[in-house]
């Protein structure tokens, strides 16, 4: 029987004991002794929330069908179970063997969020694995990080030993047959970094050095080791219906955030929306092959018992045989009591279709992500909603009995306005006004519009990465205008407003664009007590403005401050495939109110194409003319 | 048709709460493509009903579910097939077909039969109770003289007020090995007592403390092994430590109202 790391006394204690214990439906069964290389895949994160991640399954199932290697788990302890291990000096254990994680040879975290930073020295300091690299010896793990905060690792540099960039699906095997040489070989760490460095993708901050100017912005950043590269190239897996796909997740006892099979049915996003980090780095967009995602959700559905599935993507309407794959899903397995979770759809006739069918009318509402308030802010953000199509789509849904409307924007996109501002409260209330058309008879009840904005935070590798992000006050004020704006619409009763924590947002800021001295304030500040800072609950902003204050760090510098063109960023050292030079032409064209056609239907050449393969393939053969480059340059 | 499992529940599954441990098995059922009934609407759930939940921290030998099915195969069959995809920590010893239901009778829950249930409960390795009480036969004697009381009266929370219970009546059976358990059930039994069938999953500890208890468990009278020991520990004088005792549930009963002999609920067919 499995032995556990922690006594029953502290296990009925805690919140949650499962969280601890592993043992769940199909966990990777492996004896330590036999392997090679011991892994340890970590998400910071909750238990629930870390179970529900797409990409740690992926990696899992990876790494585990190396023979050599027994890939484990491990979570964020909650803070109830912080507190107990502190006291009684337990190190962190992996959630398959119970063995405490300083005695593996990888611990591997994934960075999905910026507001996790913090959740990673607890699990390094827990762990008992020094929390500067510099620090670490032969003796410790090597830490690596991966996934999308990784495209800008620099304010959690100093923490790692490398990062992973890009996709997880590629050289793996690369890392860990070096790993085996270099143990072979008996060498320094830094010689097995220096192996590392030379694998396409590996990022090694230790053997970069950063420069700053007077005024703050960087000099120079250039590496100190002649086995890194200048530039380092994101990984792509560009055969996604041949990739690895977790066939068999592990399904936790608890329920996780995402309790059901997820079907990745595509990478990347056609669409181009000029704030979207994800629409920008993982281009170019892959489908994967109806046959292939048929397949994996008849496995899926029979390893896990989940009784729902949904599909993840960035833009699920974009998928060429949607229709068909839904369909399928639904007449499969609709009748064995599976439930078939929709993400947000374009509101047509076919998805109108599929949601009568899958969905309880009463209960369900329309989801609409116009981001912007107004036509003249969407297309400077390059998002194809039109007023027009929301009002339609909406007037369909009415019709077929809906009632509920959810709305999704954002406020403080460049050049807004207070006009851009008041129109998303004209904007809901115009839906609820085409409810209140349809005769009093065919109508079902009173109409519900929810409208939430979030606060928006410029991201590397956008076209909106030179751009200033607005203050905390700013943002603040937009919040209460908007809601008095609300206020005073004809259908003011049937439209909630919701908006998200201001301060919060100033954190991701400075996180998203931050660069190597930030790693000091992340430190100080989860010295101080700071942890699960996404948790409102645990969020401390004064001790987060202490830190900054205490290493002499001003939050505007990094938030408030329109860049030149042709300054250094510190993620510019990274390739994504799309230029720089191709997103400062996007600015431009934002700034000008100026739409740019989705990769289907025009290539801008973005430069995602030396990647060969998706859609670049399919829409823009290698010989086509630069139709758009010239209308592009201005 | 309906279908009554036996399970057992041991080891790290102790700490999976009851609602989890539904979930678990619905999700069991679906992976051993068990044809499970379903209930209508836009999000149906099988039909299925536990007898008595067990709380976090305690093992069990006996738990029992009811399931309805479209189809299935012959009881050991079924047995094997659920195993066969089950996790550590959980095992099917039985699978019983019930009777249909009569028109015009009540449906019979099986949380409805539960009447009584049986409890090895165990001092962990590593606790003490105090100085006295070291062996067994320490623990025993003290046992059977605290048993001796007249009345034995726990102060019982309900939501609003504090009211005082006599527990008393509500123990039928003490015994401190398994021979005496052994033979003082055998005469509150309905069917002959089955030796060792199927091997018990109770965790064994050294020091050797432990307690056979028979107390009422179900919706019209409830009482949990563990406020028996804080009774006890009242009498001694001590602070009750929970943790230090491991309570593992034996066997589940329901009882004839005529007779009063008990029957296992896997031993009727309703």
């Amino acid at each position: 029987m499995r032995k556990l790391a922690l006594s029953d006394e502290i296990l009925l204690t805690v919140e949650k004991p499962a969280r601890y214990i592993g043992g769940e439906v199909n966990m990777q069964v492996k004896n330590p002794a036999e392997v090679d290389i011991r892994f340890c895949m970590c998400f910071p994160d909750v238990y629930e929330i870390g179970m529900s991640h797409l990409g740690i399954q992926i990696l899992y199932d990876i790494l585990n069908r190396r023979e050599d290697t027994y890939c484990e788990r491990v979570y964020s302890p909650w803070t109830d179970m912080d507190k107990l291990m502190r006291e009684k000096n337990i190190p962190l254990f992996a959630l398959e063997s119970q063995d405490p994680i300083k005695a593996f040879d990888f611990l591997g975290i994934t960075l999905q969020y910026e507001m996790c930073y913090t959740n990673i020295l607890q699990i390094l300091e827990l762990s008992q694995i020094p929390i500067y690299a510099k620090d670490r010896t032969e003796e410790d793990p090597i830490v690596i990080g991966g996934g999308p905060c990784s495209y800008n690792p620099e304010p959690i540099a100093d923490f790692f030993d490398f990062f992973y960039i890009g996709e997880g699906e590629t050289v793996y095997d690369e890392i860990l047959d070096a790993y085996k040489e270099w143990r072979k070989q008996g060498k320094t760490r830094r010689e097995y970094l220096e192996m590392v460095a030379r694998i396409e993708g590996m990022y090694v901050p230790a053997f970069y050095d950063v420069i700053y100017k007077e005024d703050q912005t960087i000099e120079s950043f250039t590496k100190n080791n002649t086995a890194a590269p200048d530039k380092v190239r994101k990984q792509v897996e560009m055969n996604l219906s041949e990739a690895y796909y977790p066939t068999k997740p592990v399904v936790p006892f608890i329920k996780a955030t995402q309790d059901r099979v997820v079907l990745e049915i595509q990478r990347g996003c056609i669409r181009g929306c000029r704030f979207c980090q994800a629409g920008m780095i993982y281009r170019p967009t892959r489908e994967r092959s109806l046959e292939y995602l048929k397949k994996c959700a008849y496995e899926m559905l029979q390893s896990t018992g989940h009784e729902e599935i949904s599909l993840s993507s960035l833009s699920s309407s974009d998928y060429s045989k949607l229709q068909e794959l839904v369909y399928f899903l639904i007449d499969e397995f609709g009748s064995k009591g599976v439930n078939i979770s929709l993400p947000s759809l374009r509101i047509d006739a076919f998805s109108l279709d599929v949601m009568s069918k899958v969905q309880d009318i009463r209960k369900s509402s329309l989801t609409f992500a116009p981001e912007a308030g107004t036509q003249r802010l969407r297309d400077v953000i390059n998002k194809g909603l039109t007023e027009e199509a929301i009002l339609g789509g909406s007037m369909k849904a009415f019709q077929s009995g809906w009632n509920q409307v959810k709305l999704y924007f954002m406020l403080g996109l460049p050049t807004e306005t207070d006009e851009d501002i008041e129109g998303i409260a004209i904007l809901s209330d115009r839906i609820a006004r085409e409810y209140y058309t349809i005769p009093k008879e065919q109508r079902n009840g009173k109409v519900s519009i929810t409208s939430s904005t979030s606060f928006f935070v410029p991201k590397p590798f956008t076209p909106f990465q030179w751009c200033r992000m607005d203050t905390g006050e700013e943002f603040i004020r937009k919040a209460r205008f908007l809601k008095d704006k609300v206020r005073e619409q004809l259908n003011q009763k049937s439209i909630k407003y919701r908006w998200h924590e201001a301060k919060l947002t100033e954190l991701e800021g400075v996180f998203a664009r931050g660069d190597r001295r930030i790693s000091k304030v992340i430190y100080d500040a989860y010295k101080a007590g700071c942890i699960y800072d996404s948790w409102s609950e645990y969020f401390d902003y004064d001790k987060w403005m202490k830190a900054f204050e205490d290493n002499g760090i001003d939050i505007a510098f990094y938030n408030c401050r329109e860049r030149e063109e042709d300054e250094i960023f510190p993620w510019d050292f990274i390739d994504v495939g799309v230029t720089k030079e191709f997103l400062l032409r996007e600015y431009k064209r934002a700034k000008g109110e100026k739409v740019t056609p989705n990769c289907k239907q025009a290539c801008f050449h973005c430069g995602a194409k030396v990647f060969g393969g998706g859609v670049c393939q399919e829409h823009c053969p290698a010989d086509a003319k630069e139709v758009s480059t010239d209308e592009g340059k201005n | 048709m309906k279908a009554r499992i036996k399970f057992q529940k041991y080891g790290a599954m102790k700490f999976i709460g009851h609602l989890d441990i539904m979930r678990y098995f619905q999700k069991l059922f679906r992976r051993a493509n068990i044809d499970n009934e379903y209930t209508k609407g836009f999000s149906p759930h099988q039909i299925m009903s536990f007898a008595a939940p067990l709380g976090v921290g305690l093992t069990s030998d006996a738990e029992y579910l009811d399931v309805q099915l479209l189809s299935c195969d012959a009881p050991d069959v079924m047995v094997e097939r659920i195993n066969a995809i089950l996790t550590e920590g959980f095992r099917i010893v039985d699978f019983h077909p019930l009777l249909e239901a009569e028109l015009n009778t009540k449906v019979v829950t099986a949380m409805s039969l539960v009447a009584l249930a049986d409890y090895l409960v165990s001092l962990k390795d590593g606790y003490t109770i105090n100085d006295t009480i070291i062996t067994q036969s320490d623990f025993a004697e003290a046992f059977r003289k605290f048993m001796k009381n007249p009345e034995i009266v726990i102060g019982k929370k309900t939501k609003t007020s504090e009211k005082e219970v006599n527990i008393k009546p509500m123990i039928s059976l003490a015994a401190f090995d398994q021979d005496e358990y052994e033979m003082k059930l055998q005469e509150c039994l309905r069917y002959p007592y089955v030796k060792n069938k199927p091997e018990s999953k109770a965790d064994v500890y050294e020091n050797g403390i432990q307690l056979y208890l028979q107390i009422d468990t179900g919706s019209s009278a409830n009482l949990k092994p563990e406020l028996v020991m804080e009774a006890f520990y009242e009498e001694l004088g001590l602070a009750f430590e929970k943790s230090a005792w491991q309570v593992h549930r034996l066997e589940v009963y329901t009882k004839d109202p005529v007779t009063g002999k008990l029957a296992a609920l896997n031993q009727v067919d309703r």
